[in-house]
């Protein structure tokens, strides 16, 4: 769901659904917090911050991640395996002349593994709904002014793929560690709501 | 591994389905009845459509779409891909060369 409220009638009606599994001992008590706490161990905007430094050090790391994200970031030990299943992931590159920033318009899929839970305003109706319509003008609320020449792609998560935006570069950082560099990635960055 | 053919290869040019189907979906509305062209592969899947309705679904073809805004909203300079079962989409023999920003009819 796109909001999170404890006082909905939804989550009442959760909760009373829970409370019926339950009692019929379909469902361990807790399990399903278990569950979304297993989903969520270890996913953090640190995760696709590492991904992207690395894609700016190596370029042949880089390579194999715009070709097939899931291999590579396994190299470095994440995985999109949390779900029922293993997502599939894509990364898109940003470069002088395309910048891309993701979405989901029918609920909030998003790579968890590798960005944490997902913050409040990529759940909101109005993100959903205005990026794929106006994503220049959403980008700039959001303070990233792109040049007019910058070509936009919106992808929408409406499927089974996730996907990461790998951002350029940021000039004068040469002399960055690799770790100095994913520091300075933020999870925006890594949604393509900002520049880095 | 897929159990039918792929319909649709990347470079494809395709037209979305328009009706509003009774349950679950995965085409998003704005997206309804709108020319596009495939730009890759994402995968096989069983429809989430079916599996919504508890119907057992074979895996099929997921198609990466590119639009142009123009053809989705009537303005924008802008593209959305957007991930779409097979089963959403139908051949557009008659679609434009280069669907880009350039169009600006359906």
């Amino acid at each position: 769901m796109s909001t999170t409220h404890d006082d909905a009638p939804l989550a009442a009606q959760v909760r009373h659904l829970e409370a019926l599994l339950e009692e019929r001992g379909w469902l361990a008590p807790g399990e399903i917090d278990e569950r979304l706490d297993a989903f969520a161990a270890g996913g953090s905007p640190a995760n696709g911050a590492a991904v992207v430094a690395r894609a700016w050090v190596d370029p042949y790391f880089r390579a194999r991640l715009l070709a097939d994200g899931n291999a590579a970031i396994g190299e470095l030990g994440f995985s999109m395996g949390g779900a029922l299943q293993e997502q599939k992931l894509i990364v898109v590159a940003n470069d002088a002349d395309e910048h891309h920033v993701v979405v989901c318009t029918l609920c909030s899929c998003y790579p968890i593994a590798l960005l944490g839970p997902s913050p409040s305003w990529y759940k909101s109706e109005a993100y959903r709904s205005r990026v794929v319509r106006d994503p220049r003008g959403v980008l700039r609320e959001l303070g990233l002014e792109l040049p007019a020449s910058t070509r936009i792609t919106v992808w929408d998560a409406s499927a089974e793929s996730r996907y990461l935006v790998l951002p350029r570069r940021p000039e004068g950082t040469d002399d960055l560690t690799e770790q100095e560099l994913a520091a300075l990635v933020t999870r925006k960055g890594l949604i393509g709501t900002a520049a880095v | 591994m897929p159990d039918r053919p792929d319909r649709f290869a990347p470079g494809d040019r395709v037209r979305t389905r328009i009706p509003d189907p009774p349950g679950h979906t995965r085409l998003p509305r704005y997206a309804r009845g709108a020319r596009g062209v495939i730009v890759s592969t994402a995968g096989h899947h069983p429809l989430a459509d079916e599996r919504a309705r508890g119907l057992p679904s074979d895996p099929r073809a997921v198609h990466h779409v590119r639009f142009a805004a123009r053809d989705l909203f009537g303005e924008g300079d802008h593209a959305v891909v957007v991930e779409l079962w097979e089963d959403y989409l139908e051949p557009d023999p008659a679609g434009h060369p280069e669907p880009t920003e350039e169009r600006n009819s359906r």
